[in-house]
């Protein structure tokens, strides 16, 4: 369903943040992308819909090359693709409504999305979508009013409100407490259960990904270094993926505390 | 190890690093700029004597404010105030809606490089010229009266609307406007849902701070010819009747408080 071929991303920095990723999704398969920060999880992720602009390298999405296409055929590739964000992402002053329906504007005209008049099967969607995550009630309220889960929510809501083929969601939890990153988590992969919706989701917590995912994929520097079940994951896999990023870590470490103590003297 | 090392600091005191770290330097800057500024004072010449003789007419002045003549020029009043009412509120008007697509051009990050450049050399051409200078240019083309007047209030709101406008899509959030991209929206949706929530309260304010501003220059305006309460204020001190002149100033500053409350009120409310 969505296939990575050769992905390559090069930032003018020189930073190779992918370095020639291949990589199939099937239909309705959710899988989790692990490894530590810096690994190019993110703008892997961003390849895909082109928010970051690949180097080289193909994306396909149900046999659509991507990487080719012009701005009016993106936008609509990019409709079938909803997007999860780490900090949230809803347009605060917006209400919560005009933040799900936001979710439709690829398939809605300028001024009827200006004057807010969106098609009443729209409208019925995002009613249903609140009300299956349970924000029926605060379908006027503004997205600042929300808490951080009950904004996560909303954004979930924004991304399948698209009706998408595929998910991508960066780091959904990482500005949440552990209980609720559960309930996100586990709302996700419901939803995607239910929908028959592929996802790729970023995630930072090991456990938390092994708990709701058949596939794991670890990234360790612009590299697949391990893909497969979750089970697979033994703590030398996990040194192999993390180790390297964690002894530099701490090399980092001892020499800003010798650069402070010199400065102090 | 660093156990030892803490020893040695503990007891020593700590001053906050100096901002220019060469303390010769340092000394050197502050000394300079504290002599600069007794040589540059002790080139002001002050003619004592012109002062003193000027006192008596500023203290008529002063007077005038206790003795507001509303009454013996009303009309003119009444139709400059009225003139300088309609030159503002066109003004800002129109600036305001010219400087919005400015201010979209004028922010990098939403821009291509060319319309960047364009709109910013706008920008830079209204900020440079002032107003006197401009409302002198279109007096001279133009003629004298409020027509003038209003094209030189809103060449100068899009200097300022446009790039206040353009710093403050710089200043907002990305990826709240990444969201809405990644949804597959078209530019013009991109802007009306990524982009305007967040500037929208900025805007609003800053609009109504420029009819303030556009109030009180058109105070000015009227000096040069270009219309308004300016003229008539003008025309007061021309002929020395400092009671008229105090009634229009009482005028303009009851006015311009006006504003500045419902600007204050206006402010809380868009949030």
């Amino acid at each position: 369903m969505l296939r990575l071929q050769e992905l390559t991303k090069t930032y003018k920095t020189g930073d190779q943040a992918l370095k020639a990723i291949d990589l199939e999704v099937p239909k309705g398969q959710v899988l989790a992308l692990i490894g530590p920060s810096g690994a190019g999880k993110s703008t892997m992720i961003r390849c895909i819909n082109r928010l970051v602009e690949p180097t080289s390298g193909s994306v396909l999405l149900a046999d659509t090359e991507l990487t080719s296409l012009g701005l009016g055929t993106l936008r609509k590739a990019r409709r079938e693709m909803g997007m999860i964000f780490q900090e949230y992402a809803l347009v605060e002053r917006l209400t919560v409504m005009e933040n799900v329906l936001s979710g439709r504007l690829g398939y809605v005209g300028f001024w009827r999305s200006y004057f807010r008049r969106f098609p009443q099967s729209d409208v019925d969607e995002a009613f249903r979508l609140l009300d299956r995550v349970g924000l029926l009630h605060m379908a006027d309220k503004r997205a600042d009013e929300l808490s951080g889960g009950q904004r996560q929510r909303v954004g979930i809501c924004r991304a399948l409100i698209q009706n998408p083929k595929l998910l991508l969601v960066d780091e959904p939890t990482a500005s949440l407490d552990p209980k609720t990153s559960r309930q996100i988590m586990r709302l996700i992969s419901e939803l995607c259960q239910e929908r028959e919706l592929a996802a790729i989701i970023n995630i930072h917590d090991v456990a938390l990904a092994q708990m709701f995912v058949p596939r794991v994929v670890g990234l360790r520097f612009g590299e697949i270094v391990y893909d497969g079940p979750p089970t697979g994951l033994t703590p030398d896999k996990l040194t192999e993926i993390y180790g390297e990023e964690d002894w530099e870590a701490t090399i980092d470490k001892v020499e800003d505390e010798e650069t402070d103590v010199e400065a102090a003297q | 190890m660093s156990h030892r090392e803490l020893d040695d600091m503990l007891g020593r005191g700590w001053r906050k690093p100096a901002f220019v770290k060469n303390a010769t330097l340092r000394w050197t800057l502050t000394i300079g700029f504290v002599a600069y500024l007794i040589a540059a004072f002790m080139t002001i010449e002050v003619s004592w004597s012109r002062v003193y003789e000027g006192l008596d007419r500023g203290l008529a002045f002063v007077l005038a404010f206790t003795t507001p003549d509303f009454v013996s020029r009303w009309s003119d009043i009444w139709a400059g105030l009225l003139e300088s009412i309609v030159m503002t509120i066109a003004a800002s008007v129109v600036g305001v809606l010219i400087s919005i697509p400015i201010g979209l051009g004028a922010a990098r990050n939403i821009s291509p490089a060319p319309v960047y450049a364009v709109c910013r050399g706008i920008v830079a051409v209204s900020r440079a010229l002032q107003e006197i200078i401009v409302a002198i240019l279109l007096v001279a083309i133009f003629g004298f009266g409020p027509l003038a007047g209003f094209l030189t209030l809103s060449f100068a709101t899009i200097g300022f609307l446009s790039k206040l406008l353009a710093e403050d899509i710089e200043a907002m959030d990305k990826t709240q406007a990444e969201a809405i991209k990644a949804s597959g929206a078209r530019w013009t949706q991109w802007i009306n849902y990524g982009v305007q929530p967040q500037v929208m309260p900025r805007l609003v304010g800053l609009s109504i701070y420029r009819i303030d501003i556009n109030f009180r220059e058109s105070a000015i305006l009227g000096l040069v010819g270009a219309g308004g309460i300016g003229a008539t204020l003008n025309t007061a001190f021309d002929r020395y009747e400092y009671d008229t002149a105090a009634a229009i100033l009482i005028l303009i500053i009851g006015i311009v408080m006006a504003l500045e409350y419902i600007s204050g009120v206006v402010r809380a409310r868009v949030q």
